[in-house]
């Protein structure tokens, strides 16, 4: 790897961070994204911004959330010491409230009086659906018919929220036409509408405004870890689909070069079927949804569906600052399978009494394999960034277990 | 001002000349077949069109509506690439070696394909411009500095939204004719206030002495007639490829006759602004 004297100084003034990010948007939308990008520069160098956020993060979603010492399977596993960022105890489940709360203050600091999302999962557009009750601003959610089908409690969430949720047809009624429905919307409803997007992708400034609002996640770790060992971690670990949990806690720690990094990706059936959610280790660059990154794509640069057991993992892009950390290798990715995930997934359940959501099973599905291999006393993070309760019925299906919602 | 050395800037100067606004027509390359597709094309200047835009199907296409996604998911279901377009296009030149051509669609498969052999393919081919709709300034040198020393046209969007702030960003870089986009929306969904869309022309002009043509939600004769009546050209596409969709059997293979009712509705639109297409049956 080419070492730089930091890896925190990304993206430039065009949104940037090597060949990877920018703003490849219609025409329609650049004065849109240039009025974002204008407002949070404004409102990132503004105390009186980031004390209402750390406020709502405190009383809102219950931060800070648990650094938690997994013990017993820490012994299980035989090496390392393995610790749990307890994201899924935030308000509403999972790492995405923190995003959530971030751009919603930044849509009512800009008078904008109406909220588009779009959502995979779900998790997202509860969380967008969250935070505009708590506002009381209306709020449409762009979601995947095929996806609705396969997250009706999620669906129903949002609307016991207030928020419509539209189903989109167009393409194949995933996530990334979700996206798509989105910004259409946005081009359509310029004046009064916020498009809060969900993860460290889009146009710049979306990748880095998440971000900073997901960092607090990894602000959080290096305070903890100094509390409970008296140092830094030695290692962190988090899964990516599009990779707002894991830059959350990677980016406090990119200078820190004796910390070792890595994310993980969905493998699905395995990078050699074709059918997995690996974009960095199964796609290649190329442009989709306002930004330059790795994609899933064929020869002919036709953007193609992933392929995860994890419906958040389910997106053919990845945010571009993670492109430029596997290109320049600051960052390890690799890549964990539908079947490893869902075995951590049990594990974690039974040996801590937590169930995790699938996304970060896929994190603990690659502790679970190298753990054993370090030291005792190498201290390592993985964030738990959701808990499973979405996915129990997914998971009762995949192992014969016929349960009623 | 139009270069007199391109199709396109001959063919606006002779627009101009004949006291014309031109009519610019948009179908999707391999839509819904390829056979089907080459009938459209080469029959397209007979029935009127002044300017063809042919485009590049993908996948993602965010900035259009239903109509034209389903058009590019049709076509890349039937085994469309862009190399394939290419062929198209050189096909078609072989036919015609007046009409502009202008290829209009999204960065990435022109990414994959490699900037540097597309451009010369593209020329190699008779392509007369290009319109990318997710390149903006900020991203386009990339293509566009290639493009341009292939003497190739960059045709760029301008919205109800670019203020005077921003036209000169994009007219800067502009060639060929510039853009219209009449409202702030995608591709075939509602149409704009005539009084509007002239307001909003004369801003422009302003900025930049090239033609402009208006596209977005122009669907009849009448339409284009009223467009025409204060733009230099007047863009159809969403109103041509829903011919073709409401054309298709139910295994998606087009029945029979529909390069010909698409080319009727061709020809009705430039006679509505006053064109010279034949009448086709």
């Amino acid at each position: 790897m080419t070492k730089l004297n930091t890896y925190r100084a990304g993206p430039d003034e065009a949104g940037h961070f090597g060949i990877y990010g920018g703003r490849f948007v219609a025409e329609t939308l650049m004065p849109l994204i240039l009025e974002v990008e204008k407002a949070y520069t404004e409102a990132k160098d503004d105390p009186a911004f980031w004390d209402e956020f750390h406020s709502q993060m405190k009383h809102y979603v219950g931060r800070p959330s648990p650094l938690y010492f997994a013990r017993r399977l820490t012994e299980h596993f035989g090496g390392a010491k393995v610790y749990f960022k307890r994201d899924e105890l935030n308000h509403t489940g999972a790492h995405k409230i923190n995003n959530t709360i971030g751009q919603i203050l930044l849509a009512r600091r800009m008078g904008k009086t109406r909220v588009i999302a779009e959502t995979g999962a779900g998790q997202h557009g509860v969380a967008a659906a969250t935070v505009c009750a708590l506002f009381d601003i209306p709020c449409v959610i762009y979601m995947g018919e095929t996806d609705i089908e396969r997250q009706s409690p999620n669906v129903f969430r949002m609307k016991l929220l207030g928020a419509e949720v539209m189903p989109v047809t167009a393409g194949t009624g995933t996530l990334k036409d979700a996206m798509n429905e989105a910004l259409r919307d946005w081009v359509a409803n310029v004046d009064d509408t916020f498009y809060i997007i969900g993860t460290v992708a889009g146009p710049h400034p979306y990748p880095s405004m998440v971000r900073d609002f997901q960092a607090v996640i990894g602000n959080e770790v290096r305070e903890q870890m100094q509390e409970a060992e008296g140092r830094k971690p030695d290692s962190l670990v988090a899964c990516i689909g599009g990779g707002s949990n894991a830059m959350g806690l990677f980016h406090p720690f990119l200078d820190d070069e004796d910390v070792r990094i890595i994310g993980v990706e969905a493998a699905g059936h395995g990078i050699e079927t074709g059918e997995h959610c690996a974009s960095l280790t199964g796609g290649k660059p190329g442009v989709l949804h306002g930004n330059r990154t790795y994609l899933l794509q064929t020869e002919d640069g036709q953007i193609i569906d992933g392929h995860s057991i994890s419906a958040g993992l389910d997106y053919p892009g990845i945010g571009p600052e993670h492109s430029w950390l596997f290109d320049n290798g600051r960052v390890e990715y690799v890549s964990v399978t539908d079947k490893e995930a869902l075995d951590a997934f049990q594990l974690c359940t039974k040996m801590e009494g937590i169930i995790p959501a699938l996304e970060p099973a896929h994190a603990l599905a690659h502790v679970a394999k190298i753990a054993g291999g370090l030291p005792k006393d190498h201290l390592m993070v993985m964030n738990m960034c959701g808990r499973g309760d979405k996915d129990v019925f997914t998971v009762a299906r995949l192992l014969g277990i016929e349960v009623s919602e | 001002m139009t270069n007199p050395a391109t199709r396109i800037g001959k063919r606006f100067a002779a627009l101009k000349a004949e006291g014309r606004a031109g009519l610019v027509t948009f179908v999707t390359a391999g839509d819904p077949d390829l056979e089907t597709s080459r009938e459209i094309l080469f029959g397209l200047p007979g029935a009127g069109a002044d300017v063809i835009e042919i485009g590049m199907p993908f996948s993602d296409p965010m900035a259009d509506g239903p109509a034209i996604q389903a058009s590019s998911l049709r076509a890349l279901k039937d085994g469309m690439t862009l190399k394939k377009t290419l062929e198209l296009v050189t096909g078609f030149r072989d036919t015609d070696d007046d009409t502009p051509v202008v290829l209009m669609g999204y960065y990435n498969p022109i990414y994959i394909y490699g900037v540097d052999d597309f451009v010369a393919d593209a020329r190699k081919a008779g392509v007369d411009g290009l319109i990318i709709v997710d390149l903006p300034p900020e991203e386009v040198d990339e293509l566009w500095k290639p493009a341009r020393a292939a003497g190739i046209d960059f045709i760029f969007l301008t919205a109800p939204t670019s203020d005077d702030a921003r036209l000169p960003v994009i007219v800067e870089r502009a060639s060929g004719f510039v853009y219209y986009v009449s409202i702030t929306g995608i591709t075939g969904t509602r149409s704009a206030d005539i009084a509007d869309v002239g307001a909003a022309l004369r801003r422009i002009r302003k900025h930049t002495e090239l033609p402009i043509a208006v596209g977005f939600g122009i669907r009849t004769p009448e339409q284009a007639a009223e467009i025409a009546s204060v733009a230099d050209a007047a863009v159809v596409g969403s109103a041509l490829v829903d011919i073709i969709a409401a054309n298709l059997d139910p295994g998606g293979r087009p029945k029979e006759g529909v390069a010909e009712k698409l080319l009727a509705l061709v020809s009705d639109l430039a006679a509505g602004i006053g064109g010279a297409g034949e009448k086709v049956a």
